[in-house]
């Protein structure tokens, strides 16, 4: 970790710690709180994408995996939330494994291809196997989380928790890239040839990481599933890691602090979305929250045409210019 | 015919390439002793970068045996050729671009450092002894090569001649017992050319073998034990700077007949 990031870490720490007394609609706290998921799974994301070079189209497939393996492992067996937590991190690790090696020894973007399948495969099981799932309807009475007998049991209180825990993936993922591994990470992605002229073993880091990110995935779902305390197939279908990958290249891909401001904008844009229905109303647009996947695309589009390197990068390349102007 | 010796500490026997119907390397036996300065020399498309990729592995004979210190390299995958200590360069400059030129060097000591995933994520590199070993160690390899004063640059917004020096500096970071340079001369001016021979004259001091692919003639004749003279992936000559000089096959290949 370096004086930048810790200092970036520090700030956020405050900030968070201030929002719940700023914001004291609950409504608004679950958008955070959902904020939060969508964050720690694309943290585990930047490190696939940016770092080691390679794109996951089924991340919302390991999220899936950890919120059902919590809710089931839960509900039907009985077994206390953070047991099911610690098996569905055991679950993720084995399921990418058995993905990521065949897929990541070959060269080229074969992971983007099979996590594609991977993706649809998980969500059609999540549809189909109704004992084991509940099918379309779903499970319910998923339990809460708590803490040494301290329960999670308010809004404020799990978004706390669950901003913690996005602390603790930044901590670790800028442990990690700026380490021995992380920087054997870096270099694959500069050439792959050079780093394993100097004896990095570019195809077992690449399992390695990917495997992790499927881990922060995991955690993200067993998350949800506990917040929510009901899921069913709709949130886990394709699009949503599609979705992901979009945030993370959005926010920018090079960097940690980009894909978390690409998780957290786009989590808030359906809000903002319909905060601005009212005023397209009143102008004669009838806005559809359908229409979101448009906007979406669009901003997508606009950031990989003018600003490849994402908006947290853009934003830093403002400053810059600001500054100049300031000083002359 | 060559016979192995004792003293050489790569050995290729009978190497043939075969790419699609092209024959890229033809029955190629060559040594190189420990300690020397070995060049390859030929025209263009001759089969030298290829008989470099098949030394360090990311290209493997179609037949033939290399030996490197009494082990048999084939089939190793290009990370364990390095891990016995074969290092080398690219003949299109292969930096990590993104990166600082000292952390380019710092991937260099990966093969001399141990920290796996966990311990990697969850501890900040200020706390770890080795984090800092790693850094002096690189710092002392861009000593080494002259480029202290760039450590913080960004790798990719150097000049030619120092990328070329920065890569041979990341090569030198494994510390390895034979290094292979391909065309480390091509694309520097006259000073930075007497530079690198500097350089290579320095890395020999260390007691690193060097193979070096070179088109200056004026450097291989000036900074060679050996020189290998490679045509249609075949050896047609093999000796001393000035006997190769007068070989008339040699003449013959570069000239034309």
């Amino acid at each position: 970790m370096q004086g930048k990031d810790t200092a970036g870490l520090i700030v956020l720490i405050l900030g968070l710690a201030a929002v719940p007394w700023v914001i004291g609609n609950d409504y608004y706290l679950g958008v955070l709180i959902f904020a939060a998921f969508n964050c720690l799974t694309c943290i585990g994301l930047c490190l696939l994408m940016g770092y080691a070079g390679q794109i996951s189209l089924g991340h919302g497939a390991f999220v899936a995996i950890g919120a059902y393996t919590s809710g089931i492992l839960t509900t039907t067996l009985g077994w206390s939330p953070w047991a099911a937590m610690g098996a569905a991190v055991l679950l993720v690790t084995g399921v990418a494994a058995i993905v990521g090696i065949p897929t990541l020894r070959l060269k080229g973007h074969y992971l983007a291809m099979a996590t594609l399948g991977f993706a649809s495969i998980i969500h059609i099981l999540a549809v189909a196997t109704v004992d084991l799932t509940g099918g379309p309807s779903g499970l319910l009475d998923i339990p809460r989380l708590s803490i040494f007998g301290y329960p999670l049991d308010s809004d404020r209180r799990y978004f706390y928790f669950s901003w913690a825990v996005v602390v603790v993936g930044l901590y670790v993922a800028f442990n990690l890239i700026n380490s021995r591994v992380g920087r054997g990470l870096r270099a694959l992605h500069g050439s792959e040839d050079a780093a394993a002229s100097l004896g990095v073993n570019i195809t077992a880091y690449k399992i390695q990481v990917f495997i992790m990110s499927a881990v922060y995935a995991s955690v993200s779902g067993s998350m949800y599933a506990y917040y929510v305390n009901y899921i069913d197939p709709g949130p886990f279908g394709v699009m949503h890691s599609v979705l992901l990958v979009t945030m993370v290249a959005v926010g920018g891909m090079y960097r940690i602090w980009g894909a978390f401001t690409g998780a957290v904008l786009l989590s808030l844009l359906p809000e903002m979305l319909s905060f601005a229905t009212d005023y397209l109303q009143v102008i004669g647009i009838a806005y559809k929250p359908d229409y979101d996947i448009l906007v979406y695309g669009t901003i997508l589009l606009i950031i990989m045409l003018f600003l490849p390197e994402g908006v947290f990068d853009g934003l830093g390349r403002a400053v810059r210019a600001g500054k100049q102007m300031i000083r002359r | 015919m060559l016979e192995k010796k004792a003293e050489h500490i790569l050995w290729l026997e009978n190497i043939r390439k075969v790419f699609g119907g092209v024959v890229a390397v033809d029955d190629l036996t060559i040594g190189v002793e420990k300690g020397s300065v070995t060049s390859v020399i030929g025209p263009n498309g001759a089969g030298k970068t290829t008989v470099f990729n098949l030394i360090t592995g990311f290209l493997s004979p179609s037949s033939g045996r290399i030996v490197y210190s009494g082990r048999a390299l084939n089939r190793l995958r290009p990370h364990r050729i390095a891990s016995l200590g074969i290092a080398r360069t690219f003949q299109n400059v292969r930096l990590f671009p993104q990166m600082t030129v000292l952390e380019n060097v710092m991937v260099g000591r990966h093969l001399r450092s141990a920290a796996g995933i966990f311990f990697s994520s969850a501890l900040p590199p200020a706390w770890r002894r080795e984090e800092a070993r790693i850094r002096q160690e690189a710092m002392d390899w861009l000593e080494f090569v002259g480029l202290t004063g760039h450590a913080r640059a960004i790798a990719g917004n150097l000049p030619l001649g120092s990328q070329r020096m920065l890569e041979i500096a990341r090569a030198l970071a494994i510390e390895p017992h034979l290094i292979l340079l391909d065309e480390p001369a091509a694309g520097l001016n006259s000073r930075e050319t007497i530079a690198m021979g500097e350089l290579i004259e320095k890395i020999r001091q260390q007691r690193m073998t060097v193979v070096l692919v070179e088109h200056d003639m004026e450097l291989v004749m000036d900074i060679s034990d050996r020189v290998l003279v490679i045509n249609f992936g075949r050896l047609i000559g093999d000796g001393t700077p000035e006997a190769v000089q007068d070989d008339p096959d040699v003449i013959a290949a570069y000239l034309g007949e």
